[in-house]
């Protein structure tokens, strides 16, 4: 557990100390939403439907810009070594990483989100579900792209290949993330909402429990292949 | 074999398809040095990574203390200090606080200013790394040795980029590591001097400097 904390702690470290990379996913979130208005035309009511898709697909990218840099500066300084040597378990490791990785792009990009959907003219009811949404959602956005992290560490140009294994991985997050919100926007009495929303938000939290389960195991696994 | 602490027996290491080494064996007693020697490309960082856990080999077998660890190197990992050819240093952190990272020890840890000492380290205690030469990074990631206690040191051509006093400083600290029982396996092309050495020439495993093998290296791809 100290293990687990001392890793989140130096990653949040150099994280805060590079601010580039702490702040390129969150501004490259709102700058590409914020375009869709002025390409779209200044109707409400065509922005407020398209709204949830918008916000979801552009946290997915922004995410995406991310993810190379999850594991890559210590796989090439030589920190990844020492880090499978330590008596740390890996699978705990990579964990505290994806963790650390959430808080600087997942956790930025839900204190964004309500900015963004202000903009799309969504009601307050559909703001909330998109919050419990991506609340449950991004963690699985880090810890699905942790996988193709680890697994492109070895190949040149590994940074092209993230979007290609990602991307189809990312489909149920943006399919039952956007559901959610549509279920919230189209109910017609304001008691309905949650319970149009709950199976759409269950699933987002069944895909969170599956890819915390398989992203330790998989990410060590590759961890440990990348160094041989 | 009462004293041998690190043991291989007939090490192979195949890597990319191409045999860097065969039939490969050493034994390591406390208190021992043992140097690497050979030509580029004759297995030396192979070697030290085999030994080291992170590459496992493919025939033969590992001993620590007389155990298999063969498949288990968490057996010996956490009694061993690994040092490549990179540093392992986070340029936005402080020369303290990438020592006291590696070493888990919080930063008023007192033995971690008396690693850095060792290595004439200590005025830079808090500049961030990316301010340091290459010489001064490498010591920095020599004073991880002493940061935390190991009872094997594995150095794959520790003194790169060492100038010539702390090249010194190198051998002194290797000196009382040995007069403490602990032992040290080090690659090297620029001389080292440590006292009574046991000397390996990765060479004579080699199938590209050993001609003989060739022959019992294409014998086995037959087989494998």
């Amino acid at each position: 557990m100290k293990a687990f904390l001392n890793i989140v702690s130096r990653d949040l470290r150099l994280a805060l100390r590079q601010k580039s990379d702490l702040t390129m996913a969150v501004l490259f979130f709102i700058l590409t939403a914020m375009l869709f208005p002025f390409g779209l035309g200044p109707e409400p009511n065509l922005l407020a439907r398209i709204a949830p898709g918008i916000i979801w697909v552009t946290a997915l990218l922004a995410v995406l810009l991310s993810l190379e840099r999850l594991f890559l500066a210590d796989y090439e300084d030589g920190s990844l070594e020492q880090l499978i040597l330590s008596s740390t378990s890996l699978e705990v490791a990579v964990l505290a990483k994806v963790l650390a990785h959430w808080l600087t792009t997942g956790l930025p990009l839900i204190l964004a989100a309500p900015l963004i959907a202000l903009l799309f003219n969504m009601d307050s009811d559909a703001m909330t579900i998109l919050l419990i949404a991506m609340i449950l959602g991004t963690p699985s956005l880090s810890l699905i792209g942790a996988i193709a992290a680890t697994l492109t560490l070895g190949a040149r140009r590994g940074g092209v290949l993230i979007p290609l294994l990602v991307l189809p991985l990312y489909i149920p997050t943006l399919i039952f993330g956007v559901g959610a919100i549509d279920a919230a926007m189209n109910s017609l009495e304001a008691g309905a909402v949650i319970a149009n929303a709950r199976p759409h938000l269950l699933l987002l939290g069944a895909i969170l429990l599956v890819s915390l389960l398989i992203t330790p195991l998989a990410g060590a696994a590759a961890l440990r292949q990348s160094v041989e | 074999m009462g004293n041998s602490l690190f043991q291989g027996e007939d090490l192979t290491c195949i890597r990319g398809g191409r045999t860097v080494f065969l039939g490969l064996s050493f034994n390591l007693a406390q208190g021992q040095a043992l140097i690497l020697e050979g030509p580029n490309g004759s297995g030396k960082s192979s070697l030290i990574r085999m030994l080291s856990g992170l590459v496992r080999p493919k025939l033969g077998k590992l001993l620590w203390q007389g155990q298999d660890a063969t498949k288990e190197p968490e057996i010996f990992q956490s009694h061993i200090h690994y040092i490549g050819h990179r540093n392992a240093i986070k340029p936005v952190l402080t020369v303290l606080e990438n020592l006291a990272y590696w070493s888990g020890k919080t930063k008023d840890d007192p033995s971690l200013d008396d690693a850095l000492d060792h290595f004439r380290m200590l005025p830079l205690k808090h500049t961030p790394a990316n301010l340091l030469s290459s010489g001064q990074s490498r010591r920095l990631t020599l004073s991880r040795l002493l940061a935390s206690e190991r009872s094997v040191w594995l150095l794959d051509e520790p003194s790169v980029g060492l100038d010539v006093a702390s090249v010194a400083l190198l051998e002194e600290v290797i000196k009382t590591h040995r007069s403490k029982g602990g032992s040290v396996i080090f690659a090297t092309h620029s001389p080292i001097h440590v006292e009574n050495p046991n000397r390996l020439n990765l060479q004579d495993y080699s199938p590209l400097y050993n001609k003989e093998l060739l022959a019992i290296e294409n014998d086995e791809e037959s087989w494998i």
